[in-house]
């Protein structure tokens, strides 16, 4: 599931600066009000680059269920370090292992899987045609999609027709913005036989959206249908179109 | 509204960080420096080190009561195993791998101070922050004791606590130096 909202607020930096903000400070927790008053460590320059303390959402003050009266933003983060209800951030000068963070831990030899937590790679969808639909016919199509990333704003979004041959380049709805979802599209003939779509996207600092098999090929393990992806899983999302013009998901 | 609780918020953390009290924010004049009892109430953040844990202390022969008294057996089973609610003791406790004796808070984590700041933070279901330090320190007790952390009669206080070694010692993943703007990791196949 993906979402995308207009987040108004204080810069987190703003704040921090304020305070008077020392360069000993390497890590910050911020904690909730719910019940467990959940609580993460976060880096600090993640806090001073563009994390929003926010009490707006979509231009109305952000309701009880996303956070009110103060949501902590993280752009780019996954969604737990998204402080809703924030009671209190706290600067410290070390990961400070809470329960969230217990939550994260990964063993020993795998610092490679926990590098890739945190930040949100490079994703995109196609969501028509998608699963589940239905084309009438051969004929022209406008395959339309959503693209983001946790590195910035998307850059290019490419679509194949082909199961990942040949790529096109999409055109997009609008201007990209950082860690934002944006909408792509792509001028499609369909001419009646079996097709495969997929979509992948570049972000600004040139993270490119890998396929499934090439995941595997890093992690050196089978690619067979026991492979599951480490970490958040940003592979690409491939549509099977059959003669009938039903479309199903590529990796079942 | 909302404006006055941000700088609530912004300045309770001015103390924690050792700068010298600021009457008001230098730029926009705005909020004032929290006393060491508001911090204090609100501090429950409790890190490696342990230092913001409150005095108290508890065994685990009086955590075995507790953990009777106050409903724990409800959820997490007679003797931390078996119920609904996840599991406080492992079914594989001789694994010389540590890791593979199963996702045990009181077993797993690195620190024992994560094990009282959670029990404090979000123990019991619907009745969260009600236990006193005393019964946070003897359940921890209680749960390292029943994991071969610790004696049984160990007395757990803010100073015994943060010093409880862990199995798992160090043997879990650095996070790497994360910059803003950068690949999550580099290599990876994008």
């Amino acid at each position: 599931m993906t979402s995308c909202a207009e987040w108004t607020g204080v810069l987190l930096s703003t704040l921090l600066k304020e305070c008077g903000l020392k360069g000993g400070a390497s890590w910050f927790v911020a904690e909730g009000t719910e019940e467990v008053k959940g609580a993460s460590s976060m880096p600090i320059a993640k806090a001073m680059d563009d994390c929003i303390v926010a009490y707006g959402m979509n231009g109305e003050a952000v309701r009880p269920q996303n956070g009110f009266p103060l949501r902590l933003m993280v752009p780019g983060f996954e969604g737990i370090f998204h402080t809703k209800w924030l009671r209190r951030i706290k600067v410290v000068d070390r990961y400070y292992m809470n329960y969230n963070d217990y939550g994260h831990l990964h063993e020993g030899e795998k610092e490679k899987e926990a590098a890739l937590s945190y930040q949100i790679g490079p994703k995109s969808v196609i969501t028509f045609p998608s699963g589940g639909q239905q084309l009438p016919g051969k004929g022209f199509y406008e395959v339309s999609g959503l693209a983001w990333s946790g590195g910035g704003a998307v850059k290019l979004v490419e679509v194949s027709t082909d199961g990942g041959r040949k790529w096109n380049k999409a055109e997009f709805k609008g201007t990209p913005q950082r860690m934002a979802h944006a909408r792509f599209a792509y001028q499609w003939n369909w001419d009646g036989n079996e097709a495969e779509l997929q979509s992948r996207c570049t972000d600004e600092i040139g993270q490119v959206q890998p396929s499934r098999a090439q995941i595997a090929k890093f992690w050196n393990k089978p690619f067979d249908e026991t492979f599951s992806v480490p970490g958040l899983d940003n592979s690409i999302q491939p549509w099977r179109i059959a003669k009938d013009g039903s479309v199903t998901n590529g990796n079942a | 509204m909302g404006t006055r609780r941000v700088f609530l918020i912004a300045f309770a953390f001015a103390a924690l960080i050792g700068v010298s009290a600021l009457a008001q924010g230098p730029t926009y004049g705005v909020g004032r420096t929290p006393t060491a009892e508001e911090i204090r109430a609100l501090d429950i953040s409790i890190g490696p080190t342990g230092e913001e844990l409150p005095t108290g202390k508890g065994t685990a022969k009086e955590g075995a009561q507790v953990y009777r008294a106050k409903g724990c057996a409800g959820c997490h089973g007679a003797a931390g195993i078996g119920g609904t609610a996840p599991n406080l003791k492992s079914k594989d406790p001789k694994n010389p791998d540590v890791w593979a004796r199963g996702r045990i808070l009181p077993l797993r984590a690195p620190f024992a101070t994560t094990v009282w700041d959670y029990i404090n933070r979000g123990m019991p279901l619907n009745r969260e922050g009600t236990l006193t330090a005393d019964e946070v320190y003897a359940l921890t007790a209680y749960l390292l004791y029943i994991n071969d952390v610790i004696p049984e009669d160990q007395i757990l206080d803010a100073q015994s606590l943060p010093k409880v070694k862990m199995p798992i010692g160090d043997r879990y993943a650095s996070l790497p130096d994360w910059k803003p703007r950068t690949p999550r990791l580099k290599g990876y196949p994008y």
